[in-house]
């Protein structure tokens, strides 16, 4: 399993042809209290860069963009009704959904966590 | 002579429930009054009419609809309902009360001589139904505001029916769109540059467009350059905020402009913050194709639900046979003659249709051209200058203690926009918001623009005095220097409100909407009630 990270702050994390999306500690930090996820269809078919799933919090709305292309296999049951799991486990129990990926070399230009961790610092 | 008051108290010192005072057995403080809902308050058998018959049981049937359940209605006599909302309103916080420092907002004192005119019969109480030749002055009231309005912008229409800035967003870009497609070029991009409102984006995603982010240059403006290398067939056109949410004037404006024609694209600019430059610059000298005008924010009708907005879209001359109905037009007899879609055919055959039922709201258009007519050509201009010269004070007298980012952008404009980098950890634009409440202030706006991290946003308008702005400075500054000296009291702020500080995220979560008595307790109805008897 590899994790990687994208300058948007999400973080997806791959295992074989599956992969594993969320939005970064430190993106969960910046929004402040999570109040609601909204997510994109299990089954949906989306391409790298769409916007597909809304972060509400008590700050702003925002947009999370789907790292990869791909097909949506599963979303994340547990945030309709616990959307503060984003805020206290962002990069675990707080994933969004879960996409087999239809093209792996989308991934090469993603972050490790050290360059990630070397981006945020920058900013 | 009085004598003096021995406890020491002195109103600044807010309401004195704990410590030596007792508490109060009523839970009222003096002038600080509680207020149950107003279902707590209903009683049983109460009633605020005297029918002068018996109107009897009420039928639970409806058609085939069977009402099984009482109807919750409250029921109180006309005394308690007139308190309850008198006691509810001293809870609140008004613009008549004091400054309304709400960023991007633009809350501006509403003058009474524009509520004494809009009261007046003849604007008061006709209907848009009535025949045209009995409102004739209404309609010339309609025509000399777009008169004004076209001169201060220095456009060639404008279309009075959109009903805020979002409407007039969507009634610009529809224009724009009609005038594209009747030139068979129907394109498929808009640009919205990152100092953009935030309605820009969502309108022209709802108009069928799509959206492209331009971001924004260091010193907080539209990146010309980013923008020209976006440029091309696929670009209907721009959606510009100017002046821009940052509070900054976007100097490039004509260059943008010309590079967005030149590209065969349109240009419309979002003209929420028209009150820092009216009087000053004619937005159609800078090349602009369509920009609304907030009635409720530049022309100080009432605003945040003092009444409806208004949003009158100016056009240029490219765009104006596109012009949405119904629209005022003088016949040949020199009466004024509102034209709708059976006369379009003639008048407005380009027409891109209907925005709204009738012609905008009246009650705004005859307080928008009193605040014109008061003020006068030259009195606008002060308005403008007075709200960016306030702004500025605001600005630079707090730009030691709260880090300002675009301070060395030059002046700004309507607003003054700091940001959270200043306060130590821990400490949140929040708390300077919510501290603001107890120093008796409505709070700026806060964490808007995003582009600013912990943005607080300052528009104190031509509004208020220097005295004003000097009183709420000083509390700026003072809740300032104790988030830096980690005063911890301010995380609990507002101490002095009628509520403490709400759990935001809760009530977002898990909201509570309904509210229910329980059984036997005030407020719980019955149908014996309901009927009167």
């Amino acid at each position: 399993m590899t994790i990687y990270y994208t300058e948007e702050h999400e973080w997806i994390s791959v295992e074989g042809t599956t992969g594993t999306v969320g939005i970064t500690d430190h993106a969960q930090e910046q929004l402040g209290d999570i109040t609601f996820v909204e997510l994109p269809d299990a089954g949906s078919t989306v391409k790298k860069g769409d916007s597909v799933s809304v972060v509400d919090s008590v700050k702003a709305a925002s947009d999370v963009y789907t790292p990869v292309s791909g097909e949506v296999t599963e979303v994340n049951p547990k945030l309709e009704d616990e959307p503060e799991l984003v805020n206290s486990s962002a990069e675990t129990d707080g994933w969004l959904f879960k996409i087999a990926l239809s093209d792996a070399s989308e991934l090469e230009s993603f972050m490790d966590e050290a360059a990630y961790k070397e981006f945020v610092e920058s900013l | 002579m009085n004598a003096p008051n021995k406890s020491g108290w002195k109103p600044e010192m807010g309401p004195a429930s704990d410590g030596e005072a007792p508490a109060t057995a009523s839970g009222d403080y003096a002038l600080a009054l509680e207020e149950p809902l107003i279902f707590e308050l209903r009683g049983k058998g109460k009633c605020g009419v005297d029918f002068d018959y018996d109107p009897g049981e009420p039928s639970p049937e409806i058609a085939k609809f069977v009402r099984k359940k009482d109807v919750e209605l409250p029921a109180l006599a006309e005394p308690e309902t007139v308190r309850h909302y008198t006691r509810l309103s001293r809870q609140n916080y008004a613009i008549d009360l004091g400054p309304f420092p709400l960023g991007s907002c633009t809350m501006k004192h509403n003058p009474r001589l524009n509520e004494a005119v809009a009261r007046l019969p003849g604007f008061a109480d006709i209907h848009p139904l009535q025949p045209m030749d009995t409102v004739q002055g209404a309609f010339a009231v309609i025509e000399q505001l777009a008169d004004w309005l076209m001169k201060l912008t220095n456009m060639s229409a404008v279309a009075m029916s959109p009903k805020a800035g979002a409407h007039g967003e969507l009634c610009g870009i529809l224009a724009m769109r009609a005038a594209l497609e009747a030139r068979g070029d129907a394109r498929e991009v808009v640009l919205v540059p990152e100092s953009a409102h935030g309605t820009n984006p969502a309108t022209a995603a709802f108009a069928g467009y799509k959206v492209e982010n331009i971001p924004a240059t260091k010193d907080g403006r539209v990146d010309l350059a980013k923008l020209k290398e976006r440029l091309g067939p696929d670009v209907a056109g721009v959606m510009i905020t100017n002046p821009n949410t940052c509070g900054l004037f976007e100097r490039d404006m004509k260059a943008i402009s010309d590079a967005v024609h030149a590209a065969g694209g349109l240009v419309y600019c979002d003209g929420a913050n028209f009150n820092a430059i009216v009087g000053k610059v004619r937005p159609g000298d800078l090349g602009i194709d369509a920009m609304h005008i907030n009635l409720h924010k530049t022309f100080s009708t009432p605003h945040g639900g003092g009444g409806p907005g208004s949003g009158p879209v100016v056009l240029s001359a490219a765009l104006a046979p596109f012009a949405p109905i119904p629209f005022l037009r003088r016949d040949d007899k020199g009466r004024l003659r509102m034209v709708e879609e059976r006369s379009a055919k003639t008048h407005a055959p380009e027409s891109f249709g209907r925005m709204a039922a009738f012609h905008g709201q009246m009650g705004m258009f005859t307080r928008a051209l009193a605040y014109i007519l008061s003020h006068g050509a030259d009195g606008l201009r002060q308005v403008a200058e007075d709200a960016v010269l306030n702004a500025n004070y605001v600005l630079r007298s707090l730009e030691d203690v709260l880090d300002a980012p675009y301070a060395d952008a030059g002046p700004c404009m309507h607003e003054a926009l700091f940001s959270d980098d200043n306060l130590p950890d821990g400490m949140t634009t929040l708390d300077i918001a919510k501290g603001l409440i107890d120093e008796g202030f409505h709070p700026m706006t806060v964490y808007f623009p995003l582009v600013v991290h912990g943005a607080m946003l300052i528009e104190p308008t031509e509004t208020e005095s220097k005295i004003g702005l000097d009183r709420f400075i000083g509390s700026m500054r003072s809740l300032a220097e104790r988030a830096k000296a980690g005063d911890e009291t301010l995380k609990s702020a507002p101490r002095y409100a009628p509520r403490r500080r709400m759990d935001e995220a809760r009530a977002a979560r898990k909201p509570v909407l309904t509210w229910k008595a329980a059984p036997g307790q005030p407020g719980e109805p019955s149908l014996s009630e309901i009927g009167g008897s």
